[in-house]
């Protein structure tokens, strides 16, 4: 393997660079040599003199477990136990970018897939450099010595601990070819692993944005135009200024800050400002009128093409039975339970950032930007996230911050409420599909024709130019049955509701689509739904192995209970395949998930007891979109502001959740995501077979089913 | 004028004003952070504590109703985990973000203090206050039913 071109092995330039660890490593062992030199063994490994083993996680610990799974990989390598390791959150630099994604960043089910090979390799790397240090020690052979148990042997009984040999091995060049462990020999790799944070998380000691405390911090509370985008053209604090504990009132350019000595007397201060907006364009968005504006959109914007078999236009001419449907998927907002909230501390010509982020060089950059700041002088500590979903991806309340902590030369924590998480998120995008198949005469489809309308998130987040076909946009659009003739196109369209990722992106939108799609054609066929995909499924195995398995396990062709009725969706997304049997009933028009019944081949797993936990989350955070979510604009408003009235699933909604995994040693897929997107269609095809009543409008609520 | 109550059984005095949720005097003023904010309007269950062995909602708590007494939070379940329902949590690795835990043991803990044995419904009725965005609800309720089979017996 060839590791010249990686990014993570230039630590020299980069301690040079002075970005390492500059609050994180307060004890980083072996301090850069007066000459720049590499002062550890890699950016991800440090070792202490006490034997301590820190991994510098680069990826954002949301709840996926990645300062479990991440540990494992370099565990595996560098032959320590898993206890044995401490897990730091990296700073912000370059070295942590996720090469999936070009910057660092976790999301997009990437972790454990970008990880898999960089975390052994680097767990390697320094397992060759310690026992070579060894070796050189004892004037022995490396290959005379061994490494485990954190700890080097050598030939004649010496043995060394890492500690011992971690200054020295910092010094030798990191080895550019690594032979990484045959996966049969894995000792932690593969085994169902308590996570490593969860004693934190049930006394109250783990540590998320919101509880971050700095000397001399101060608290702010933002009033933002109730229309995204808005903009400040006066406003009145004299009455607020009056108020206990008030410190300051600023404005910036996203609104206006109360500062004062406690959250509460900042939010109670804020409520006493007035406020006079120019709320610009967005001030006429309603939900309605931007759906009309998708669809017109669909009739004549610009065609993209996503990808092009045969003649599906002649085809669906020529076919003895045509079917056309029109879907539809509402905004959404993302609501983790850990509302907005930074702390930034900009005075004297930096910034210090702490908070809950998926996106810490994002973070570093546009603070730096907002502040006429160099990046190196904008650092980012990242704490436990209270949930991530893609909402922290963006980092408008980051910048918000230090721009607030700038105004007032202090440090600064801004906690925004439940009610302006709810009203200011970039929200999942609506989206439009528009499909027609053609059946030949025994009613096998011979066309397709797909077609999506929603608006480009990347355009948006990163600068992706108009009208070039957005990747994250198309994900799951082409489903994998054999269509001779196919056209998948994608229309773009600004509604002008800034939008965001969401949990599982695209996936959701056009497997929604995709797999209702596939039910109606089966209905029109006249046959089962799952005999009718698996008919059409010869060239995918993976798809059909999970689609039998899952059917199979869900009692599929056998009658469910009285009053319970079963509908399925099948899915590869993030290198992973996947199948959900869902079964329900329906009760005056509300809808009960019983069970859902899982299949999926992920490739291999690193921790097993993580994966079927992400399974089960994945699928109660997108039955809470499929049931109840629903954002909605009037005047330019979100009408929507807590969870009264934005539900989501509770304990007593929660399905019981029935998981089989495939064995596999293919490279692990994607699993923090998948689930969600199938969780839509297959309700959805169950409520078909329970009422005759298609739904292609989500959510599916009790009045969306009285109605159709 | 200052509100003193009992904190985890430690006497304790806030300033904040007698208006001020429970939930940001114990978070700011009195720095025990394991309690959080997640809605302000008492739908999520984030900020549970107990009031005199009874779970509520600390964001729809003014401070000055609790003066006189004894408010319990996360903290005092116990700070080595010993507690039978952190036992569970940690036997069935509940937390995913780990955000809502806090609020879920309390609401567990203050369910087990009245229905030793609790059922499905009893679970329920318990714990449909308290939102988890992770959807861990299954091994919560795992987790209760565990920790409830190891709960010491009363004499």
């Amino acid at each position: 393997m060839n590791l010249s071109r990686r990014d993570f092995l230039k630590t020299s330039a980069l301690a040079g660079g002075g970005l390492l660890f500059a609050f994180h490593v307060p004890k980083a062992f072996g301090a850069a040599p007066a000459a720049g030199a590499v002062h550890a063994p890699n950016a991800w490994v440090h070792i202490g003199e006490d034997n301590t083993v820190t991994l510098l996680c680069a990826r954002s610990e949301m709840g996926q477990g990645v300062f479990t799974s991440l540990p494992m990989l370099l565990a595996e390598e560098l032959n320590v136990e898993l206890g044995a390791i401490r897990v730091e959150m990296a700073p912000a630099a370059p070295v942590y970018a996720n090469d999936f994604l070009g910057a660092q960043i976790t999301g997009g089910s990437t972790s454990v897939r970008e990880g898999w090979e960089k975390l052994r390799v680097a767990g390697a790397q320094v397992r060759l450099m310690l026992v070579a240090a060894a070796a050189a020690r004892w004037g022995v052979e490396a290959n005379q010595c061994r490494a485990e148990h954190g700890g080097v042997h050598g030939p004649a009984g010496q043995h060394a601990t890492y500690g011992e040999l971690a200054e020295a091995a910092a010094r030798l060049p990191v080895p550019q070819e690594v032979a990484l462990k045959d996966p049969k020999d894995f000792t932690i790799v593969g085994k169902p692993t308590k996570r490593l944070d969860t004693p934190a998380k049930v006394n109250g000691t783990a540590q998320f944005g919101l509880d971050v405390k700095l000397p001399g911090m101060v608290y702010a509370s933002l009033e933002q135009c109730p229309v995204i985008g808005g903009k400040v053209v006066s406003f009145d604090a004299t009455k607020a200024r009056t108020m206990p504990g008030v410190l300051d009132v600023v404005q910036i350019p996203d609104g206006v800050a109360v500062v004062a000595d406690s959250y509460w007397r900042a939010r109670q201060a804020r409520e006493a400002l007035s406020v006079q907006w120019d709320e610009g364009p967005g001030a006429s968005l309603s939900t309605e009128s931007m759906l009309a504006g998708v669809r017109a959109a669909a009739a004549t914007a610009k065609i993209i093409s996503i990808k092009k078999t045969g003649d599906a236009a002649a085809a669906l001419a020529s076919a003895a039975k045509t079917v056309r449907a029109e879907y539809v998927s509402p905004y959404l907002a993302h609501a983790p339970l850990e509302p907005m909230n930074f702390t930034a501390d900009a005075r004297g010509g930096k910034c210090r950032l702490i908070g809950s982020t998926q996106f810490q060089t994002g973070a570093q950059g546009a603070v730096a930007a907002a502040l006429g700041l160099k990046p190196e002088d904008v650092t980012v500590e990242t704490t436990f996230l209270g949930g991530g979903f893609g909402r922290r991806l963006d980092v408008d309340f980051i910048i918000q911050a230090a721009q607030i902590s700038h105004a007032v030369g202090k440090p600064v924590k801004l906690v925004w409420t439940r009610e302006d998480d709810m009203t200011h998120d970039f929200y999942r995008p609506m989206a439009l599909h528009r499909l027609a198949a053609g059946l030949d005469a025994s009613g096998k489809p011979v066309a397709l024709s797909f077609q999506l309308t929603s608006q480009s998130i990347t355009q948006r987040a990163f600068g992706l130019p108009k009208d070039t076909l957005d990747a994250f946009m198309v994900e799951a659009a082409v489903a994998p049955y054999a269509v001779p003739n196919a056209t998948h196109d994608l229309v773009i369209h600004d509604t002008g509701l800034r939008v965001g990722y969401w949990r599982s992106v695209s996936h959701a939108l056009n497997a929604f689509a995709n797999e209702s799609f596939m039910d109606e054609l089966a209905a029109a066929a006249g046959q089962d739904p799952m005999a009718y995909r698996l008919a059409l499924l010869n060239e995918q195995p993976r798809l059909a192995a999970v689609l039998k398995l899952a059917a199979e396990n869900a009692g599929w062709g056998q009658p469910p209970a009285a009053g319970r009725t079963r509908g399925l969706a099948l899915m590869e997304g993030y290198d992973t395949a996947m199948a959900q049997v869902a079964e329900i009933s329906v009760a005056k028009g509300v809808i009960t998930v019983h069970r859902v019944v899982v299949a999926a081949d992920l490739g291999r797993m690193i921790n097993p007891d993580t994966v079927e936990a992400q399974v089960r989350s994945s699928i109660v955070f997108g039955l809470s979109a499929v049931l109840f979510g629903e954002i909605t604009l009037a005047n330019g408003r979100v009408q929507q502001s807590n969870f009264h009235d934005y539900p989501v699933v509770r304990i007593n909604e929660a399905p019981l959740i029935d998981i089989t995994l495939v064995p596999s040693t293919e490279k692990p897929g994607g699993i923090g995501e998948p689930a969600t997107a199938l969780i839509g269609p297959a309700v959805a095809n169950a409520l078909f077979a329970a009422t005759g009543k298609r739904l292609r409008r989500l959510p599916l609520t009790p009045e969306a089913i009285a109605k159709a | 004028m200052p509100t003193t109550f009992q904190l985890n059984g430690v006497a304790a005095t806030a300033h904040a004003e007698a208006d001020t949720p429970l939930l940001w005097v114990i978070r700011d003023e009195l720095g025990l952070t394991g309690t959080k904010f997640g809605c302000g309007i008492g739908q999520c269950g984030a900020c549970t504590v107990h009031l005199d062995g009874e779970a509520v909602r600390s964001c729809q708590t003014p401070v000055g109703t609790v003066a006189g007494r004894s408010v319990a939070t996360i903290e005092s379940l116990s700070k080595d985990n010993s507690h039978p329902l952190q036992q569970a949590w940690i036997a069935h690795d509940v937390p995913q973000c780990g955000y809502c835990q806090s609020g879920q043991l309390m609401s567990a803990a203050a369910l087990l203090a009245t229905h030793p044995h609790p059922t499905d419904a009893d679970i329920d009725t318990a714990m449909v206050g308290n939102i988890c965005r992770c959807g861990t609800y299954d091994r919560i309720r795992a987790s209760i039913k565990t920790a409830a089979a190891h709960l010491p017996k009363k004499s």
